[in-house]
């Protein structure tokens, strides 16, 4: 049996479920949007999986200075790359939604630019930690960058786009809320989709990161 | 500790970088450029200013002089000497610079109530955060190609709400709430970045 086989599978049953269920249920006809508000199911999960994952990163950076365990590293390292790769799976869900939705892919808007300028602070993050030899240093130095980067992170994804005046993107800059168009029919799948992508996040985290500690051992 | 400080880096060198930059703008546009365009090359061409002018800071010293630091204050000290010599040398080669920017290319009708706060608090920032970058850059191996991987998303926050507060600032009535705003956005990041600038410093700083 696997050790904590239970939340693996509810997070695998969640994601499941919220595939399915998300192309299957009716959703209210909104204006402009219409029936691509069914990406909020997946592209919104993405980005609250990769916050989730550069959480654990800091919090793990944090533990790592104040202990300088090793396995912390592995941690903040493994969970900033997992969070990587979820970020760009919401960059891409995002704007294969916006090709249908505004009719590109790329537009000048707050909210993107910050996802994409704090996508490549991690992603100096990444370089940032190949570029430095020892790994002791390595270690306390990306710990120090990475508390840096996420506060970036806060400012670009939740200061910037509020203090300005306009976006396109739903929910922000005085555009009509998606939140509160939710009916209850969407939030039956919004909901459990958000938990299970969480735990399917963690899951691969946890590999990743056993699976670093293996190779070390070796 | 300041005194230390207080060598004639090459401030002419980049006060002539900033000149001849400027001077090749004119020769491009001539004197005929809209407002937001003025607002954008001062921008662009004082953060290259910036990046020149602090990344010599830590990454230009060799191991013996930080070595030498190291023996002499505590870790503190030095980056907080460090942030206010960065800082008042980004106010005074920003204010020169902004200077022959409108010798050369005319003044836009700015309100100053807001944009001078706004430009001295921005100079502040800019070289708050890349001296902590340039302190992080120096102890990796390449570090000239890091500071500018790790320093551009560092920075860009602070140029967009630079940015737009010039443009705020260009409209003939502005009304006080955003003026508040802008420039309370901008001080909130400069002391998230020196507070965290202050706590961090001293793990990077041992050996």
């Amino acid at each position: 049996m696997i050790k904590g086989l239970w939340w693996k599978l509810t997070g695998l049953a969640l994601v499941l479920y919220s595939i399915i269920a998300g192309q299957l249920i009716t959703v209210p006809a909104l204006p402009v949007i219409h029936e691509t508000i069914r990406n909020l199911f997946y592209h919104v999960c993405m980005w609250f999986a990769m916050f989730t994952m550069f959480g654990t990163s800091l919090v793990y950076s944090i533990r790592y200075l104040s202990g300088f365990k090793p396995q912390h590293d592995v941690m903040a390292s493994e969970s900033v790359y997992n969070g990587l790769f979820f970020g760009i799976m919401g960059l891409t869900t995002g704007m294969i939604w916006a090709k249908f939705t505004w009719g590109d892919f790329w537009t000048n808007d707050p909210q993107l630019n910050g996802a994409a300028v704090s996508m490549m602070a991690y992603l100096a993050y990444a370089v940032l930690r190949s570029s430095i030899d020892e790994k002791s240093m390595r270690a306390r130095i990306s710990a120090v960058y990475n508390i840096f980067a996420f506060m970036l992170l806060v400012i670009f994804l939740g200061v910037l786009p509020r203090l300005a005046d306009s976006s396109l993107h739903p929910g922000k800059g005085g555009n009509s809320s998606t939140m509160e168009g939710l009916d209850i029919n969407m939030r039956l799948v919004f909901y459990p989709a958000a938990i299970g992508w969480l735990l399917v996040a963690f899951w691969i985290l946890q590999i990743r990161a056993r699976k670093r500690q293996l190779i070390q051992q070796v | 500790m300041l005194l230390e400080l207080r060598q004639k880096y090459a401030i002419n060198g980049i006060l002539l970088y900033v000149v001849s930059t400027i001077f090749v703008v004119q020769l491009c546009y001539g004197r005929v450029i809209d407002e937001n365009a003025w607002i954008a090359l001062f921008w662009i061409i004082l953060l290259f200013a910036a990046f020149n002018a602090v990344s010599k800071s830590f990454v230009q010293e060799s191991a013996f002089r930080r070595l030498y630091y190291f023996s002499l204050a505590s870790a503190v000290s030095v980056v907080l000497s460090k942030i206010i010599y960065n800082a008042l040398l980004m106010m005074i080669l920003g204010i020169l610079s902004l200077l022959v920017f409108v010798l050369f290319m005319g003044m836009p009708s700015f309100s100053m109530g807001l944009f001078l706060p706004a430009f001295l608090l921005g100079c502040i920032g800019i070289s708050a955060s890349l001296t902590m970058v340039s302190a992080i850059a120096s102890r990796s191996g390449n570090n000239a190609a890091l500071m500018a991987i790790l320093g551009f998303p560092v920075v860009v926050p602070l140029l967009l709400l630079l940015v737009n507060t010039s443009k705020i600032s260009l409209k003939t009535e502005i009304i006080t709430a955003e003026i508040i705003k802008s420039l309370s956005a901008l001080l909130m990041i400069d002391t998230v970045v020196v507070v965290l600038a202050v706590i961090l410093f001293p793990y990077l700083w041992r050996d």
